[in-house]
């Protein structure tokens, strides 16, 4: 075990994978000889070389188009699309091409790709910049999408995603990139598809995913500690596959529950889950889920208005507390 | 009809070769006028978006690829699927929604795909395959097959970014890719002239990326065959891309919505004096072809039709369970447990 960053541990799983797997190959703009913008992919280029890392123009059609059309045809290409924000200059490719090839084909052709993205406010970088867009891939059909809190995570689950057979969109904060934790040596590859449970309690369910997992997680410390109130964390990790059975048994065992999403509220990952739940636990609720999220605004840019809005540690605290009248 | 010589790069295509060129555009064209008698039969649901009269670019560009290089091919796509091999079934089974279908009804007279025959998918958003091919392209470079990836496009999408952002990326990276703008002159209603910048819209652009203009004369198949050995022949040799501009003309409207009345009547006429399947038959005989081995081919593609109408009328509708598969790589739509 070593301590690593999060943005290193995305750099250790593509390189772990290029070197198992000859057809793994990156492309994106600033992503081979720079190292990426975040540095998420340093050394990689000086390890394996401009024929598996390929810079692209600034491009997203061409970037995501050609990830697919190798894709296709043999290759695993992970595909960097610099901020997610961007998905919306190729979203014909997620959503329309990725995402359906396989269905439209009848299963005769596959799309085994990676589409890796910085997600995520906290950087004051406004509104075109610092989007949490993972609620727009979870609605289409075909697509898988990771969204991990921590480096170990990470790790593992892109070396899942590279592996997987079908395309993945992953979320890597860019917030909490700088982050470090455990993360195992050598080869790590975790399931996709499996939520983690991160600390058991009885009064409440908070249910977060990627930069809200560590501030549910900080929130329920307090609120165990100064408020009486024991809360189960759960990091959701993939929102396809959604791992539904740990999320209903742990939101029945406590009857309250709640999300923290970055995402805007309106038709945020919450929802589908919080539907979820209300269809088959309904009877084990004790009271309404509550929805924690970022309003339905753009993001500002200015530090104190971005602080504002996004969920934080103080606001799951303070909602918590109301909910459970604590 | 006056007849016209090949032109001098096209003179010497092997007889067999020509005669493959007749045979496939004389399939093309009688299995596109089948879709259209079953669309008004109601057996053909949804839309179609025939290619009569532009046989001679599916017909050159396809006789002209190695089994294992791929296609990528528009809405309007059935005369390039037909020209890499898949069979007149599979092609109407797929337009009148039947199990035999390509892709058993899933996909549709828009997606037409046959991997086994290189067909990598039919697009039906503008330009959107262009990226694509230039990927199938990358791969094929990368894993070192001498593959070729042929992207088949209307006029219509030189306007649209994907273009423009294949044809960079594509030489930049000297990849194996051939783009193939099939400029019918519309794009869908508007005719092309009216909404680009320049008189023939992608070989006024192919400076742009460094390539060289080429426009060719896209209903003759000769033409259209040889510039594609050529193309195929710079690609395999590590040349990179190649953009082709073919002339030519939809003998109908843009779909089936469509009756094409804003096409003036001169305009019509003299295209169709310029009939791609006409026209080759005529230079066949002149070349000394027997006029009863053409008539042959005819009566083998009639017949071949004939029983592919049979026998898709006569498969039954996908079974519904399939609407759920194929979503994710396990066979299913499942995304929880």
């Amino acid at each position: 075990m070593a301590q690593l960053t999060y943005r290193d541990a995305v750099s250790a799983a593509i390189a772990q994978e290029m070197l198992r797997d000859s057809r793994v190959v990156l492309l994106g703009e600033d992503a081979a000889a720079a190292g990426g913008v975040f540095k998420t992919t340093v050394g990689l280029f000086e390890q394996f070389g401009a024929k598996r890392m390929r810079d692209t123009p600034i491009s997203e059609l061409a970037i995501l188009g050609a990830a697919m059309g190798a894709s296709m045809t043999g290759l695993r290409p992970i595909a960097e699309i610099m901020f997610s924000d961007f998905l919306a200059c190729c979203w014909d490719y997620v959503a329309n091409q990725i995402a359906k090839t396989r269905y439209m084909s009848d299963g005769q052709l596959e799309v085994p790709l990676v589409i890796r993205t910085a997600n995520g406010g906290g950087a004051r970088f406004g509104a075109q910049h610092s989007q949490s867009v993972e609620n727009w891939a979870m609605a289409i059909p075909g697509l898988k999408v990771v969204a991990p809190s921590n480096a170990a995570d990470a790790k593992g689950l892109l070396a899942a995603s590279i592996r997987d057979p079908d395309p993945v969109i992953f979320f890597e904060h860019k917030a909490i990139l700088g982050n470090k934790c455990e993360v195992p040596d050598g080869e790590y590859v975790l399931p996709l598809g499996q939520a983690a449970v991160l600390r058991e309690g009885n009064d409440a369910t908070i249910i977060a995913l990627a930069a809200m997992v560590p501030r549910a997680l900080a929130a329920a410390e307090t609120l165990a500690a100064e408020h009486g109130i024991s809360a189960t964390v759960i990091d959701l990790r993939c929102l396809v596959p959604l791992d539904t059975k740990t999320v209903l048994a742990h939101s029945a065992r406590t009857g309250r529950v709640f999300t923290v999403e970055e995402n805007p509220r309106l038709c945020g990952w919450g929802a589908e889950v919080t539907s979820i739940i209300q269809e088959e636990a309904f009877s084990s609720l004790k009271g309404p889920m509550i929805r924690i999220t970022t309003p339905h605004i753009p993001l500002p840019a200015a530090d104190r208005l971005e602080d504002e809005v996004i969920p934080t540690v103080a606001r799951i605290i303070n909602d918590v507390r109301k909910a459970l009248g604590k | 009809m006056s007849s016209i010589a090949p032109p001098p790069s096209a003179a010497k295509i092997p007889e067999a070769t020509r005669l493959a060129l007749y045979r496939q555009m004389m399939e093309i064209r009688y299995c596109e006028k089948r879709a259209h008698d079953l669309f008004l039969q109601n057996l053909v649901k949804g839309t179609s978006h025939l290619a009569l009269g532009q046989e001679a670019v599916a017909a050159g560009f396809g006789v002209a690829m190695n089994t294992d290089d791929y296609s990528f091919c528009t809405y309007r796509g059935h005369h390039h699927t037909l020209a890499r091999g898949a069979s007149m079934l599979s092609v109407l089974g797929e337009l009148m929604g039947r199990q035999c279908g390509l892709m058993k009804g899933k996909g549709g007279s828009m997606h037409l795909t046959s991997a086994e025959h290189g067909v990598m998918g039919s697009y039906a958003i503008v330009g959107a395959h262009l990226p694509i091919a230039a990927g199938a392209a990358w791969s094929a470079q990368y894993r070192g097959t001498q593959q070729v990836a042929v992207a088949f496009f209307g006029d219509g999408a030189t306007n649209i970014g994907a273009f423009h952002e294949a044809l960079n990326l594509a030489c930049v990276w000297k990849l194996p890719v051939v783009f193939v703008c099939e400029n019918n002159g519309y794009m869908e209603y508007t005719p092309i002239g009216a909404v680009t910048a320049v008189e023939n819209p992608a070989a006024d652009r192919a400076c742009a990326y460094g390539l060289p203009r080429q426009l060719i004369d896209g209903n003759d198949a000769d033409v259209c065959y040889q510039a594609a050995c050529d193309a195929y022949k710079k690609a395999r040799a590590g040349g990179g891309p190649s953009l082709i501009e073919c002339l030519t003309y939809r003998h109908g409207g843009h779909s089936r919505a469509d009756p094409g009345k804003y096409r003036p009547k001169d305009e019509v006429e003299e295209w169709m004096k310029k009939d791609p399947v006409v026209l080759y038959r005529i230079r066949l005989l002149e070349l000394g072809f027997a006029e009863a081995k053409l008539d042959e081919i005819e009566a083998t593609a009639m017949a071949t039709l004939e029983a592919a109408t049979e026998q898709a009328k006569a498969s039954p509708p996908p079974e519904l369970a399939s609407a759920f598969t194929d979503v994710y790589a396990d066979g299913g739509a499942a995304w929880r447990n």
